[in-house]
């Protein structure tokens, strides 16, 4: 194992929290856009935007650097007044703010992004703002390091013959020792200050005390900077971000020529040793600058930096921090490595199964049900149980970020086929496993994306069905009984049945004379290679759509359906597991093994009746549910346990509904039990059994195999339909 | 890639055990732990040797009838077989074995190629031979007895 590279290290969690300063700009102009903005709003934007810019700075992340710093100066005549935040200046906000988080995952995956968009929107940007502002030409900060006149010489007189055009700063830098600690060093941040203009470094020794008086871990040194470059006192600050609150720094303007900055703090050079060092008092910082602390209240959750502890600006400063906050006090948030989650989330499936094992020896010793130990033993059930929810709450996460990412599908796909959409969120904070969540993304966009392209009408055709021109997209997420339920819909026409059989029936999928309930039809969208809009489009309509989404889904241990209303619009339904840790199974026999098969899976169970079977030709038996037919396979012939039966009169049968709609009946040899199990994955690269998703632990310490049934019959279909099972390999 | 203990003395530990009344050994770095013989839940389609998974606190571990793996006949299990967890690579794998006999230092240098008359029996599985009190001990090249069946099972 290699050491990583701390600046790796501090890089990835610059990237972790560009998602939350991200998500907290998304949140910003979502109010402003909804018109429930206050004062306060803009400012949360700003900032974060400027921190983005601030830590890109410090990475030497150019690209990411320009187009921040554009954004943000618009975004800074939003916020001194000087421009109107309008609805088209917010949707321009909007798409700057989706380029913005390209820009940092791709600077976060060293890749690049196609310069042309980001253009567009810099002299869209720049329009705003009067295009030739100075502000403009500032040069970028640039981190690679240039040869620095790093002199240790005490006289600070001296190299005043600078030009007086551009403006001069003298910036004073006093580290603590916490700053240290924190893994930062006054050399970079030194490097940087120097890489914007031209710069002479001193170095104030003069807090240096003999040796036999050297406190090693208090650092004695500070330094002075003149820097002469063409920005203002708010880049340089920002280079302070990453330390603000580990060290002293003030920021100087040497020509006088900005009166704005004139009242600036007194020069602090010396500061004295018994004195704690003054956090930078806000008098520091000129009428533009940051004020950084709040920028704590600004992200919804933001954990302090890893790499820099506890901030002792924070403690000094809580009036203001009180003030700033307002609405929404950060919570406390501690970050955690997944692995170690998943450690613990383990664990307690280890608990739940020797809890398991010991409730059934219990009853196996014949002790009263009303003995103590027994009921002791339910109190442990429920600990265990409470035990098992709270830690798998620590793996879920509000749908949030994944609704905010829809949010900028909604606006791209709207765009792209000229209608005006609305998304409408609902149920931001519900929670759900993290694992679901990320694995939700691609469905989720697919189905918002039908939503917007063949959900909704034109704008013309619903202007003249008398609907407002906008039409809205909804999206909302709640929990019910155990599960989670994502809605997707839409008011456009619903689906247009008639259309919808006749394709079917032109592509083959149904007989032409099938006689089709509403929501049969309405399920036909899920068949593989069905498609209903008449052109194709860029968003949508390769034919790849919905039966995609509805295996994903299932994949997911989740189940999708579709309501549909004419004229009023559609809604798809997902509905999920709380948590891919768990499953909810149906527990069988075969065989005299103990399988399980989910529950999600099985449709139905029957008892097959001698007047339900038929053979259709030797070895391919179906039978009959309703007015259908369905084949049935026999498990344990098919998972090689033993030969065919020659009778399955009497036997039971589970009715697995397949991922193309049709059905499968699988012969199992009785029912135990419904519960659930906690999933075991089978190790890969040892063994891959087909029709076998993973292993669970029963309560007798025995090991279940659960099947993925709908594998086991699709490779049942291509066996009987080349050459007769072989299965004693 | 289980030498390094041999590199500094030129000895090398050997769990020895019993299969079908004759005697095999591994090097003792790669053994994880034994554990008596439980039922294993078969794995459908498995090569036969594959005895099935069992449950080790919670994981799900792979058993291999390590007699079988070796082309000697299949017997019955009673408890007194035992599981050797053993480690190859970040693959955990049981070896199910009649008993476990001892542990036993030899030199490096006691230990002799295999004649190539075995390879055209079981290839490769059997690393080294030695005598210890006039007894021959097959030495087991863990990686390729493991390796054999990841592929067959592939």
């Amino acid at each position: 194992m290699t050491k990583p590279d701390p600046m790796e290290e501090i890089r990835a969690s610059f990237f972790i929290e560009c998602e939350e300063l991200l998500e907290a700009t998304q949140d910003g102009l979502q109010q402003l856009d909804e018109g429930c903005a206050d004062s306060e709003t803009i400012h949360v934007v700003f900032r974060a935007v400027h921190s983005i810019k601030g830590g890109a700075g410090a990475f030497g992340l150019k690209s990411l650097v320009r187009f921040a710093h554009t954004y943000e100066t618009t975004l800074e005549a939003v916020r001194n007044g000087s421009l109107e935040a309008d609805p088209p200046l917010i949707n321009l906000f909007f798409r700057a703010t989706d380029h913005l988080s390209d820009l940092v995952r791709a600077s976060r995956d060293n890749e690049d992004v196609p310069a042309e968009n980001g253009e567009k929107l810099l002299q869209e940007l720049e329009q705003y703002i009067g295009g030739g502002e100075e502000d403009e030409d500032e040069p970028e900060p640039d981190i690679d390091f240039q040869p620095l006149g790093l002199s240790l010489d005490l006289d600070l007189g001296e190299a005043e013959e600078e030009t007086q055009t551009t403006p001069r700063f003298e910036v004073k830098f006093s580290p603590e020792a916490e700053m240290f600690e924190g893994g930062n060093d006054a050399y970079p941040i030194l490097g940087a200050i120097a890489g914007l203009g031209e710069a002479r470094v001193q170095c104030d020794m003069s807090r240096l005390p003999d040796l036999k008086n050297l406190a090693p871990e208090t650092p004695y040194l500070s330094w002075v900077v003149e820097l002469t470059a063409d920005v203002d006192e708010a880049e340089i600050a920002s280079m302070f971000e990453f330390v603000e609150g580990l060290c002293a720094y003030s920021i100087t303007r040497l020509d006088g020529a900005n009166e704005a900055t004139a009242q600036d703090a007194p020069v602090v050079l010396d500061l004295p040793m018994d004195l704690p060092p003054l956090p930078t008092p806000e008098t520091d910082e000129p009428a533009m600058s940051i004020e950084p602390e709040p920028e704590e209240a600004a992200a919804p959750a933001p954990p302090p930096e890893p790499d820099v502890p506890a901030p002792s600006a924070k403690e000094a400063r809580p009036t203001e921090r009180a003030a700033t906050s307002g609405q929404t006090a950060p919570k406390s948030v501690v970050r955690v490595d997944l692995d170690r989650i998943e450690r613990l989330v383990n664990l307690v499936g280890e608990l739940v199964i020797n809890q398991a094992m010991l409730a059934q020896s219990l009853k196996s010793s014949g002790l009263s049900p009303h003995s103590d130990a027994m009921n002791g033993l339910e109190e442990f059930q429920r600990l265990t149980r409470d035990i098992q929810d709270s830690v798998m709450m620590i793996r879920a996460q509000p749908v949030k970020s994944l609704f905010q990412r829809m949010s900028r599908i909604v606006r791209e796909a709207s765009a792209a086929v000229d209608k005006d959409v609305r998304l409408v969120c609902e149920g931001e904070n519900t929670e759900v496993d993290k694992t679901v969540i990320e694995r939700l993304a691609d469905p989720l966009t697919h189905m918002i994306r039908n939503a917007v392209d063949h959900g909704l009408e034109s704008t013309a055709d619903r202007v003249a069905a008398g609907k407002s021109p906008g039409g809205i997209v909804r999206l909302s997420a709640a929990h019910r009984s155990g599960r989670v339920v994502i809605d997707v819909s839409d008011d456009g026409a619903g689906i247009n049945r008639p259309r919808v059989q006749q394709i079917a029936t032109e592509k083959g999928l149904i007989a032409p004379d099938a006689v089709l309930s509403d929501s049969e039809i309405d399920n036909l969208l899920f068949l593989p290679g069905f498609s209903t809009a008449s052109t194709v489009s860029d968003l949508s309509g390769r034919g790849v759509g919905m039966d995609v989404v509805r295996t994903s889904i299932q994949a997911l241990g989740g189940r999708i359906s579709i309501t549909s209303v004419p004229t009023k619009g559609t809604v798809f339904s997902i509905s999920l597991p709380l948590t891919l840790a768990v499953l909810d199974g149906m527990v069988v026999d075969v065989a005299g093994e103990t399988l399980v098969i989910p529950l999600n899976m099985v449709a139905e169970t029957m008892t097959l009746t001698e007047e339900t079977l038929n053979t259709i030709q030797p070895g391919v038996d179906v039978v009959r549910v309703r007015t259908g037919f369905v084949p049935l396979f026999d498990l344990g012939h098919l998972l090689g346990y033993r030969d065919k039966q020659d009778s399955y009169v009497e036997s039971v049968a589970l009715l697995i509904s397949h991922e193309d709609g049709s059905l499968g009946a699988l012969i199992v040899d009785d029912i135990q039990d419904q519960r659930q199990v906690v999933i075991k994955g089978l190790d890969d690269t040892f063994y891959r059994a087909p029709g076998i998703a993973a292993a669970t632990i029963l309560g007798d310490g025995q090991i279940a195999l659960i099947l993925d049934p709908s594998d086991i019959i699709s490779k049942a279909h291509d066996v009987n339909a080349t050459a007769p099972l072989k299965l004693e390999a | 890639m289980t030498q390094d203990k041999s590199t500094d003395a030129d000895t090398i530990e050997l769990l020895t055990f019993r299969l079908s009344d004759q005697e095999y050994s591994l090097d003792i770095m790669c053994v994880r732990e034994i554990r008596s013989w439980t039922k294993a839940t078969p794995m459908p389609h498995a090569p036969s040797f594959m005895r099935g998974v069992i449950n080790l606190r919670g994981t799900v571990l792979p058993v291999m009838d390590l007699a079988e793996r070796l082309g000697l006949p299949r017997r019955e299990y009673s408890d007194r077989n035992v599981i050797i967890v053993v480690k190859q690579g970040e693959t955990m794998t049981g070896l199910l074995v009649d008993a476990v006999s001892d542990i036993i230092t030899v030199n490096q240098a006691d230990l002799q190629p295999p004649p190539d008359a075995t390879s055209q029996t079981a290839p490769t599985v059997i690393r080294s031979l030695t005598l210890i009190d006039d007894r021959m001990i097959r030495v087991l090249d863990l990686p390729n007895v493991v390796a054999f069946a990841q592929s067959e099972a592939a």
